[in-house]
């Protein structure tokens, strides 16, 4: 498990304005990759290419590929339920189903795919995920209360829960530590951690010492002014980007001088 | 460990996708399939022939997805295929309602129609000009009636009421209110006409109290949205000018509103323009015209409609085409309402957003 | 900051003790409590008014009612009032689906830009008078609607519902049903359109994330949050078809027998259309009769409708939406 995306000469539109530019880079296997810049860059737009969920915004629209271990994910005959299957996503703010108890929660996206499987074979399957999730052992009691009874931290491990119980190659996260306190931010940096041995991690963050704490490589978007695509401007190891970027914009950045 | 096996092999992520062209294919195929199966057995009845060709898509398009895409992406086809079929089939009776009315309304529609009433009309000829003039004038007690007993409740609710016991009562009687069938109304009208005058054949003033039940709620409900939108530094600003309340409410609030007040007061005539229930019980019938509100029945135009489809002469095809006529203009009316109504929202709409 | 207190007393300024604008403000305020106040004596005048007009009915003398009335009270509305609800969960059975799909298609299938210009087409329905949609069935729906009757006894006539013998004028149960379910489809769909807009994005994003296909994403996110809402949309439709008068009145040709056979010319007629045929020829005790049964059907809609808006406000207060 754990996959690498090569993305070539990328452009994202929203109708007829282009909101990402010419694009290319590598994201290694069995690392976290941050993707860091200020507002409005184009790092969640981005981001969002990789499984395909722009498509849910109304005129987003794919220039370029993006391959998958070779297989591109715009190449005709993919289908885009079958890509975010194989790439899970985590979002800004916890979104447990709030309707679905915590261990519906986390079979939620198996349930799609294998109605039959036996329930004890569910059951190994959930406490897996959840423990995957460092999860496991403050909700195991608990099981069937709603997703929703959580605290903000516990609900975005549910969340990470719920997308590694697919067995995905690539987990996307979008600013998963936000919403968060210090503490919970902490449990989830620390996760991480322990992610990156299965996965490709990507994440995409507003907190410079988040990237530098938990993330190998760093890539660093950023816009010339208004209404100008977001570009990635330096991507590279991560001690190099906070050390000695090849480019002044990152390092003014990264020193605090905008964004 | 268990885990679901899906060690990826290259090309995992491309499915089974039915070509674009094989829906539309499938869908010109059944309804081919539909009209020659309903010309050689049905002969030739088109609502057979949609709903055969409709049945036979649906299968078809299952058939083919579970083939080539599997059972998931049938599923998600089958409920895109039912749930545009639900949106048609809706259409099917607006544009039924809408093409009767305009082609059978059409043989009376006429001048004669809009310039004589029923008086010793016996078969055909006759005009509804009685029973429109008796519907602007019972309508238009009735918005009489309604609009300041709604838009001052509004008032209340929205500015004084701060959610007290009383606004709250009143807020849940109004919804009831909603919920009045219109015929209970009628009754209601009848009944108190008949407390204060004694037993009588229904007149046009009881009439215009039947729909003011019915039109009140719906004034105070979209007046009362309206008022909450005005922001609340408006009213601050005035405040802190020296303004009291009353003239903060009168000169400032519903002025910003009045548009949306007015929109709202013009759909609520139009939603009890067309009522026939309770005029049937509290107005009354006639043939005459009649000028007075407060004495002998005044006829409307949706008891006129009903009258003439539900009472005929010898002659039915008069009575009807004069029903017909009766309901495109009814339909003209209620819809130029709501068009004037939606202008006069979006015109004049306040220039004070965020 | 408090906007509703009045003016900051101003203790030391030379104003007179009696402003007249307070005055002013006294008056208006007291109109705006006084039309609320006067929609709740309207509202019980409704029901006080009905009982005084329908109680001779409901307390005579059966003999009387049998000479002078329309027969014993009880046993004289239970029919209608059994053809009030038959016809109303008919309509039902008919309009909930379609309308749900409807409001699926407007909010999740049809382009964006649509979305504004379907609805308002949908809401054209409801702008339709009922007496023309009364017009309609009666004149057009009921004689297209024979041959598929004849059909549905011929081939269905084992499922009791379709057995009996099959009415020649095509003006049963079953096609006032069917005019009352395009009465409250807009009803259902306007108010099933907003719950389905109002699903968090967030949670949509989350089941398309986990690889759902749109109907599953349909399934897992969008339909149990709306549910409560669903419920209630659906209780203010039946509200409607329970009170809905004219289309029944002039589509149906009722009688007096409990039924469930939907197809025969011996349907139970409603309680609004019992009133509006009868009324503008009865007298005396007559009249009594029918605005008492004006009376039950006002609570049975009453209770309909109380149970649908209890739904909506404890929905409110529980939604949070996150």
């Amino acid at each position: 498990m754990g996959k690498r995306i090569e993305v070539t000469d990328l452009n994202v539109y929203y109708g007829d304005f282009r909101a990402v530019e010419d694009v290319s880079i590598t994201i290694e296997p069995k690392s976290v990759t941050a993707f860091i810049g200020p507002s409005g860059c184009g790092k969640s737009t981005f981001l969002r290419t990789l499984n395909r969920m722009h498509e849910v915004i109304p005129g987003a629209r794919v220039e370029g590929e993006v391959l998958l271990d070779g297989e591109n994910l715009y190449g005709p005959g993919v289908d885009p339920v079958r890509v975010r299957r194989h790439i899970g996503m985590v979002f800004q703010r916890p979104n447990p189903f709030p309707t679905m108890s915590i261990k519906e929660n986390v079979l939620a996206g198996i349930n799609l795919n294998n109605k039959r499987m036996p329930g004890s074979e569910k059951d190994d399957l959930a406490e897996q995920a959840l423990k995957g999730a460092n999860l496991w052992e403050e909700v195991k009691n608990r099981l069937n209360k709603p997703g929703a009874s959580l605290s903000g931290g516990q609900q975005q491990r549910l969340c990470i829960a719920r997308a590694i119980a697919m067995e995905p190659e690539v987990l996307l996260m979008d600013e998963p530590a936000s919403a968060l306190d210090p503490i919970s931010t902490l449990a989830i940096e620390d996760l991480m951690n322990e992610l990156k041995q299965r996965y490709t991690i990507v994440i995409v963050t507003h907190n410079m010492q988040q990237a530098a704490r938990v993330s190998d490589v760093t890539a660093f978007f950023n816009i010339a002014g208004a209404g100008a695509p977001g570009r990635l401007i330096e991507a590279g190891p991560t001690e190099k980007i906070f050390s000695a970027p090849d480019v002044k914009a990152t390092e003014d950045y990264i020193s605090g001088r905008f964004g | 460990m268990t885990t679901i096996s899906q060690s990826m092999a290259p090309g995992q992520l491309t499915a089974g996708r039915l070509p674009k062209v094989v829906v539309p294919a499938l869908l010109v195929g059944a309804a081919l399939l539909g009209v020659a199966v309903s010309l050689l057995v049905g002969g030739g009845n088109m609502a057979l022939a949609a709903v055969l060709a409709y049945l036979t898509f649906l299968v078809a398009v299952e058939i083919a997805a579970r083939i080539v895409e599997g059972a998931r992406q049938a599923a998600d086809r089958r409920a895109t295929n039912l749930i545009v079929g639900a949106f048609v089939l809706a259409l099917l009776p607006l544009g039924s309602v809408t093409w009767e009315a305009v082609s059978k309304g059409a043989a009376r529609f006429d001048v004669t129609f809009f310039t004589y009433s029923m008086r010793n009309v016996v078969g055909a000829g006759g005009g509804a000009v009685h029973a429109i003039v008796g519907t602007l004038l019972v309508t238009g007690m009735a918005t009489l009636i309604s609009v300041p007993i709604g838009l001052l409740t509004a008032v209340y609710l929205s500015e004084y009421g701060a959610k007290n016991r009383l606004a709250k009562a009143i807020t849940f009687f109004v919804d009831v209110m909603t919920g009045v069938p219109s015929i209970v109304a009628g009754l209601f009208a009848y009944a108190l006409m008949t407390l204060i005058i004694g037993p009588n054949n229904g007149f046009g003033f009881a009439g215009s109290i039947a729909l003011s039940v019915l039109m009140i709620p719906v004034v105070v409900r979209s007046s009362e949205e309206l008022l909450r939108l005005v922001p609340n530094e408006l009213r601050e600003a005035s405040y802190a000018l020296g303004v009291p309340k009353w003239l903060t409410i009168t000169r400032v609030v519903i002025p910003t509103a009045i548009s949306g007040i007015v929109s709202g007061v013009i759909l609520a005539v139009a939603r009890v323009i067309g009522e026939t229930a309770p005029l049937l019980v509290a107005a009354g019938f006639t043939a005459s015209l009649n000028n007075n509100l407060f004495a002998n029945p005044m006829m409307t135009l949706p008891v006129f409609v009903y009258d003439a489809y539900a009472h005929p002469g010898v002659d039915v095809q008069v009575y009807l085409d004069r029903a017909w006529a009766g309901a495109l203009t009814l339909i003209a009316i209620v819809m130029l309402l709501n068009l004037i109504g939606r202008l006069v929202a979006r015109r004049f709409a306040p220039k004070t957003g965020n | 900051m408090s906007t509703t207190s009045a003016l900051p007393d101003t203790g030391t300024s030379p104003l007179p003790t009696v402003d007249p604008r307070r005055v002013g403000d006294r008056v208006f305020g007291g109109l705006a409590a006084g039309s609320g106040i006067m929609i709740l004596v309207i509202l019980a005048m409704v029901a006080a008014f009905l009982l005084v007009q329908g109680g001779p009915a409901l307390f005579a003398d059966p003999a009387k009612l049998a000479s002078q009335g329309y027969g014993e009270f009880a046993s004289w509305v239970a029919p209608y009032a059994f053809g009030t609800v038959w016809a109303a969960v008919l309509a039902l059975a008919m309009a909930v689906p379609v309308a749900i799909g409807i409001a699926l298609f407007i909010t999740h299938y049809a382009p964006r830009r649509m979305a504004a210009p379907l609805g308002y087409l949908i809401d054209l329905l409801a702008a339709v008078p009922s007496v023309v949609f009364g017009l309609w069935g009666a004149d057009l729906l009921s004689r297209s609607v024979r041959g598929l009757y004849g059909w549905l006894n011929d081939n269905l006539g084992f499922i009791p519902l379709f057995s009996g013998q099959v009415s020649g004028t095509g003006r049963t149960i079953l096609t006032a049903a069917v005019v009352l379910a395009v009465m409250v489809l807009p009803i259902i769909t306007s108010l099933s359109r907003e719950v389905f807009l109002q699903t968090p994005r967030l949670h949509e994003e989350a089941a398309l994330a986990l690889g759902a296909t749109r109907w599953e994403m349909i399934k897992m996110a969008v339909l149990p949050f709306a549910r409560p809402g669903l419920v209630a949309a659906i209780m203010l439709g039946l509200g409607r078809a329970l009170g809905e008068t004219m289309a029944v009145t002039m589509v149906l040709s009722g009688g007096k027998n409990i039924t469930f056979q939907v197809l025969t010319s011996d349907n139970p007629n409603t309680i609004a259309a019992t009133i509006a045929q009868n009324f503008p020829e009865a007298f005396g005790l007559k009249t009594n009769q029918l605005i008492a049964a004006g009376l039950v059907l006002f609570a049975i809609t009453l209770a309909v409708n109380t149970v649908a808006r209890w739904i909506v406000s404890r929905r409110a207060e529980y939604s949070g939406a996150n």
